[in-house]
């Protein structure tokens, strides 16, 4: 009796599953769920869960996208303050100079992708870390945001988008509520399902999601091989700003209002939503799914909190130890996924 | 749905016949959605049935964690809960999205009374109307005093900023100030805008404002002792807190500036600062009783179905806290609850 080649032996499913960089994330996401079900009386409730899902849908809308970029291998700083860019450029379109919302949106979704592809073009063309470039880009941003809004307006919130021409139409699209057994779900939550569903196909499915793990893994051995590096690099970076400019235009309609100020510090949010779910800060390893499942535990844990009625000012002590706890057994089945695979 | 292992990958035909599937159910449940013009209007909040037992408020404001301010509202809030027997929760977020989640949280666990700071209205406009649908009896604090009716509240108890702005510009021009530095430290807080144009109109004379990032106190200092020095003119200084307050008094210092300091708000440090004459007086606008009159309002319409305010604004301020004043005012300060 011969003993096979390991590269034929069948895994078994256990070990199958151990080694999907989300299965961490999803254990994690069970062991919240059942935390706050347990001990709050409405977390588990339709009015409950459509809290939560809220919370987690624009994070996780984001952190798809920024698993992605992770994934190439990049970082994207500017994420978080480009959700207000956008809201901004819409909103100051629409409300100041009496643009169609539909058009305003088009133009702030033109803006986003042109600083998406400035980031990926400086980051590619300078051979900068990318945490430089677009901490860089963040700052600017954020002045951006408040001069030309204080510019503008004289003032440092730009609102009245519910009287704008096309406020019904885009609103119904980006920022309407779905009745689920009469509790009303925000839109939200299906964007993010979608987004979520489409990056894992584009990962796992598409000849695009090996130049990622490639670029990720590699960007010397992927140039050898014939991989886009600089193409598949930049059009990264034009999807986080894609993003980014999903959840400004999902902001801008639900809220018809948005401060000079918004998204600030989001950005590190997103992040850890990633590696929550599985991506590493080195790149060439994740999910997009997990990355979603990471924004599920983030909104369930911030939400949870409060349905826990816990005192608010050991708020952000709770969230902490949760994401680093979320964290540290993802790392425990990474190290025990790799030793399967040896 | 990834990792480093390629599988096969599904005829491309059959792929797309997935994704035009997708679409289509994407289109069906779209097809049962309300947008968010078509939300039904606003009545009159039905009179909530009179329950027994604890009444149960939360309190949701746009301050940061850590805030000063914010510290001696819950305080307030946390008083009036233990005087009356009310529980209250209270939570706050400076992002307008977040704290519009946190609102519906709290709808969400059925609690009977709401009490909302408004610093961006159109933020809040959905959670809060969803509340009041939902029968629960809202009351709006500090800021949004325009909006609060139209939105459904019962009443509003804050400072009205403009007001107390016009009052501490007058202040001011009456000490025979020339020319004044508005400092604001929230980027979109409209009410510090409206405490700035009320300054302006106050004082009738040369008013500059300057932006400065409340959570990084060095930055703050450092801006303003820019300020005095690109500008010797300037003798007169209004921060609209009493940690700005502060940061501006050690920035005159450091520079020698002539310019005299008056702030909203007051802590300790402000305190001491009026005695030792270095900050000339604060604007109070007693926020402990926006914490405290509150959850005394939604008790007393739980259990009696009184309306305060008679359709007007309950003003908690301003009252100009000076050297006179500065002695009995201190020993509350300390004990964090003005």
């Amino acid at each position: 009796m011969t003993t096979l080649d390991e590269r034929l032996v069948k895994p078994t499913l256990m070990d199958r599953l151990v080694v999907r960089p989300e299965i961490g994330a999803l254990l994690g996401a069970a062991v919240v769920f059942l935390f706050f079900s347990l001990v709050t009386e409405k977390f588990f409730s339709a009015s409950g869960a459509a809290t939560w899902l809220d919370d987690a849908a624009t994070l996780g809308i984001m952190a798809v996208a920024v698993s992605l970029l992770m994934i190439g291998g990049e970082f994207d700083l500017s994420a978080g303050v480009m959700t207000a860019s956008t809201s901004l450029v819409t909103a100051i379109l629409a409300t100041e100079a009496g643009w169609n919302v539909w058009l305003a949106l088009l133009a702030s979704l033109v803006f986003a992708l042109v600083v998406g592809a400035f980031n990926g073009w400086l980051v590619m063309k300078t051979g900068l870390p990318s945490f430089i470039v677009t901490l860089g880009t963040f700052l600017a941003l954020q002045g951006l945001n408040l001069g030309v809004t204080r510019l503008v307006t004289g003032t440092v919130q730009v609102s009245g988008m519910r009287s704008t021409d096309g406020y019904a139409s885009a609103g119904f699209v980006f920022a309407s509520t779905v009745n689920i057994g009469g509790t009303p779900f925000q839109i939200s939550i299906v964007w993010w399902i979608g987004v979520t569903a489409v990056a894992a196909w584009l990962l796992s499915r598409t000849r695009f999601g090996n130049w990622i793990f490639a670029v990720g893994g590699s960007a010397a051995s992927s140039r050898a091989v014939g991989v886009p590096v600089v193409r598949t690099k930049i059009l990264l970076f034009m999807g986080t700003a894609l993003a980014a400019w999903l959840v400004g235009s999902i902001n801008i309609l639900r809220f018809a209002s948005v401060q000079a100020n918004q998204g600030i510090g989001l950005e590190f949010q997103y992040i850890i939503a990633a590696v929550i779910g599985g991506c590493l800060l080195t790149g060439g390893y994740g999910s997009a799914v997990g990355a979603a499942i990471g924004a599920l535990i983030f909104g369930m844990a911030r939400q949870g909190i409060v349905f826990a009625g816990w005192d608010s000012d050991w708020f952000m002590l709770f969230l902490g130890i949760m994401l680093l706890a979320a964290v540290l057994v993802n790392n425990a089945f990474r190290r025990r996924a790799e030793r399967v695979r040896r | 749905m990834s990792h480093r292992l390629r599988r096969g990958v599904p005829k491309p035909r059959l792929r797309a016949a997935r994704v035009v599937a997708g679409l289509l159910a994407t289109g069906l449940l779209l097809s049962a959605c309300t947008g968010p013009a078509a939300e039904p209007k606003v009545t009159a909040p039905a009179a909530a049935p009179v329950e027994s037992g604890p009444l149960k408020v939360a309190v949701i404001t746009h301050g940061t964690a850590g805030d000063a301010f914010w510290n001696v509202v819950k305080n307030g809030a946390e008083q009036a809960g233990k005087d009356l027997g009310v529980q209250v929760e209270y939570a706050s977020d400076g992002d307008p999205g977040a704290q519009a989640k946190l609102i519906d949280n709290a709808v969400a666990q059925q609690i009977g009374g709401l009490v909302v700071s408004m610093a961006n209205p159109e933020a809040l406009q959905p959670s809060i109307e969803a509340a009041v649908r939902a029968g629960i009896p809202v009351i709006t604090i500090n800021s949004g005093e325009d909006k609060s009716a139209a939105y459904g509240a019962l009443t509003h108890v804050g400072q009205n900023e403009s007001i107390a702005g016009q009052e501490a510009g007058k202040k001011f021009k009456d000490l025979g100030k020339k020319k004044l530095l508005c400092v604001i430290h929230e980027a979109g807080n409209i009410g510090q805008a409206q405490r700035c144009d009320g300054a302006k109109a106050g004082f009738g004379g040369d008013v500059q404002t300057l932006q400065v990032d409340i959570s990084n106190p060095t930055d703050a200092e450092s801006r303003i002792r820019g300020a005095v020095q690109t500008d010797p003119s300037i003798d007169a200084v209004l921060t609209l807190n009493s940690q700005v307050a502060a940061r501006a008094v050690s920035a005159i210092k450091s520079v020698g500036s002539k310019a005299q300091v008056g702030t909203f708000d007051l802590n300790s440090d402000v305190v001491a600062a009026i005695k030792s004459g270095d900050v000339l007086f604060a604007v109070d606008q007693q926020q402990y009783e926006q914490g405290y009159l509150p959850v005394m309002f939604l008790k007393l319409y739980r259990d009696n179905a009184n309306i305060v305010g008679g359709g007007k604004p309950v003003l908690t301020g301003p009252d100009l806290v000076d050297k006179s004043t500065v002695d009995k005012v201190g020993q509350y300060v300390q004990r964090g609850t003005r």
